[in-house]
């Protein structure tokens, strides 16, 4: 799960940034409503984290002009303002959640979560492809009800493949998946972490597809 | 008396019925005047004719029975006298005594305490003077039966009259009515401009001062919900970075990540006190009144020195302190005086990121600081001294407070502050000017 996180407060963002990535999520950060829009029209974003009063304007504004452009990336409000009416008029200006300052790290992420979920037009909770079952919430895999041990990397890739079965993955996308911004990729890790996937899930459950990327077969 | 209409009211049926009174006023006397000419020629009349009708003295002297005149009949009466004094013939109704003492043309007369208008013609030939008279009361009850007729009417009319007006008013005043029941409609939270288009002309400039309060009343909700979210951004943001680092603290499994979750506590820990220190400023500000100057004058260079000694500046920010301020010593309250130095001070701290420079004056009039900072986009210049306003060069840990309180502390020690972007480059140009130049 790939997350844009836009607050302009050092300490919160750098809570978010590792907080998020403790529950399996790749964050990047910006800091104003420019870089916001910028970040978020290139796109690649499961969900963004957008704070509502920021140093050259509003988020909600932001959320306006974004929804303006049809753009359907889920945007949960984090803002100070939690009053019912201010949720409302969140809500209603087309964000997908809004949480009150001070919130809780887990029910954030989980909202986060639920909110990507749907992005992808899913319902449910864990992700399936034949036997083998991803729980975004508890980072955990099981193959046919066997625990399946996977890092934080592998079980983004997984997650990657899974959201949409049968659809071609780019490695540049699963690459984006991955890392954030500050990260540094590493050559040829896509392979590396499709080949380790497939010795702990199977030769078979991810194909390749030449030229184009990989994607979970279907039987599998 | 408030009502306009009953006002309006009263006034136009005065105003009627005063012109109504002059009316019958000037009626009465030209009437009166028109009436004792007619009468008097009558008279004079009825004079010749009885004159003309006498034979030299050879009237009967039998009196006719007096009769006591009713109504207008028997008004005038008639004498026949000698030239020596004999009554020789009277009309019925006319008195015995003589109606005029000897003489020719008209005279006024009190006969029987009555009085008597009277045209007396002598005639020597016939030897007879003859007078006719009328009593002054029957032509007073003339004037008054004439006046009467008149004034019968219009006070019937009067009540008629009356209801048009009030009518009439009710009519007038219908939009001004109608506009009061709309605004009275409305609930608190309306305050939409009132239409003007078809108020009438004179209730437009009432209804424009409303619109422009309506407009006021708005802008100062709007900067008082603006305040409120500004407040609540620069509280819970850092509580939020507190809880989200605290969390992390509990559940991350490596010590580095733990121990950088606990440094961001820290930080926002110490930001959170300055925030508390700053509010609890602010609020001594407001509560306290306004302040005698003091009787001792307090030397600003060693206590800008002092703030600064406090302050540690980052490495490569260099902070100069003008030699003169150490002769520059006001009457103020040394507090005010303190936290004027300390906000200004800070804020320049918060700014200069980079290698730079404070630099901290003596101007007349006042003191100057000057900062190698960002400056502050002109357009936020009049704003930044509103409670919580951070603007778009907002410093990391500032909180929006500290140029409110220099602000207010410098007006309780009688100075004003100015707030420029520097002429020369980047960065901001505050001077603490005091109006006069008592006390330096």
């Amino acid at each position: 799960m790939r997350i844009l996180v836009v607050e302009d407060d050092p300490v919160l963002m750098n809570g978010l940034r590792v907080g998020l990535a403790l529950s399996g999520a790749t964050v990047d950060g910006v800091t104003s409503c420019a870089d916001a829009e910028a970040a978020i029209s290139a796109g690649g974003f499961d969900a963004v984290v957008l704070d509502a009063m920021l140093p050259d304007g509003s988020g909600f504004d932001v959320l306006a002009r974004l929804r303006a452009a049809h753009d359907t990336t889920p945007v949960l409000m984090l803002t100070a303002l939690d009053e019912t009416p201010d949720r409302v008029r969140g809500l209603d200006a087309g964000a997908d959640d809004y949480l009150g300052k001070p919130f809780d790290l887990d029910e954030l992420a989980a909202r986060l979560r639920a909110i990507a979920r749907r992005g992808h037009g899913r319902a449910a909770p864990v992700l399936r492809a034949g036997g083998l079952l991803l729980d975004p919430a508890t980072l955990a895999a099981t193959l046919d009800g066997t625990h399946v041990p996977l890092s934080r990397r592998e079980f983004a890739v997984l997650a990657a493949l899974m959201e949409r079965p049968g659809i071609i993955r780019s490695r540049a996308e699963i690459e984006e998946r991955m890392y954030g911004w500050q990260e540094e990729v590493e050559s040829n890790a896509v392979e590396v972490h499709i080949h380790n996937l497939r010795a702990k899930i199977g030769r078979d459950a991810i194909e390749t597809v030449r030229g184009l990327g990989y994607r979970m077969r279907a039987g599998a | 008396m408030t009502s306009l209409r009953r006002r309006l009211f009263l006034v136009l049926f005065a105003a009627t019925g005063l012109i109504w009174l002059c009316a019958v006023a000037w009626i009465s006397i030209t009437s009166r005047a028109e009436l004792e000419h007619v009468l008097d020629a009558r008279l004079q009349e009825a004079a010749r004719m009885v004159h003309s009708l006498v034979a030299g003295g050879n009237l009967s002297t039998t009196p006719p029975a007096p009769l006591s005149p009713e109504g207008y009949e028997r008004q005038l009466s008639c004498q026949i006298w000698s030239l020596d004094g004999r009554l020789l013939a009277r009309s019925s109704g006319a008195p015995e005594e003589a109606l005029s003492a000897p003489a020719q043309g008209f005279s006024s007369r009190v006969v029987n305490g009555e009085d008597w208008r009277v045209f007396t013609i002598t005639d020597t030939e016939k030897g007879v003077r003859v007078m006719v008279g009328d009593r002054v009361g029957l032509r007073d009850r003339l004037v008054r039966d004439l006046i009467a007729g008149l004034l019968a009417p219009a006070l019937l009319i009067a009540p008629l009259l009356a209801l048009l007006i009030w009518a009439v008013l009710a009519r007038g005043f219908a939009p001004l009515s109608r506009m009061a029941s709309e605004i009275a409609a409305r609930d608190g939270e309306d305050i939409r401009p009132v239409a003007v288009d078809h108020a009438p002309s004179e209730v437009r400039p009432l209804l424009g001062a409303l619109n422009s309060l309506f407009a006021k009343v708005e802008a100062a909700r709007q900067h008082e919900r603006d305040l409120t979210a500004f407040a609540a951004h620069e509280l819970r943001t850092p509580l939020a970075g507190l809880k989200t680092q605290a969390q992390i603290a509990l559940a991350a499994p490596d010590a580095a990540i733990r121990d950088d979750a606990l440094r961001q506590i820290l930080v926002s820990v110490e930001r959170s006190a300055r925030l508390v220190r700053q509010l609890l400023a602010l609020a001594r500000l407001e509560a306290a009144p306004a302040q005698k100057p003091s009787e001792e004058a307090v030397p600003v260079g060693p206590a800008l020195r002092e703030i600064v000694h406090h302050s540690p500046a980052a490495p490569g920010i260099v902070v100069e302190i003008d030699p003169a301020l150490d002769d520059l010593a006001r009457k103020v309250d040394r507090e005010a005086l303190h936290l004027v130095l300390r906000n200004l001070h800070e804020n320049a701290l918060q700014h200069v990121t980079g290698p730079g420079g404070i630099r901290w004056r003596r101007i007349p009039h006042g003191v100057c600081v000057e900062d190698d900072g960002p400056g502050i986009p002109e357009d936020e210049l009049p704003r930044v001294a509103e409670r919580f306003f951070r603007g778009r060069n907002k410093s990391l840990s500032g909180s929006g407070l500290g140029l409110t309180i220099a602000t207010l502390a410098a007006g309780r020690m009688g100075a004003r502050l100015d707030l420029a972007n520097r002429a020369d480059g980047t960065g901001l140009r505050v001077r603490i000017l005091w109006p006069d130049a008592h006390g330096a």
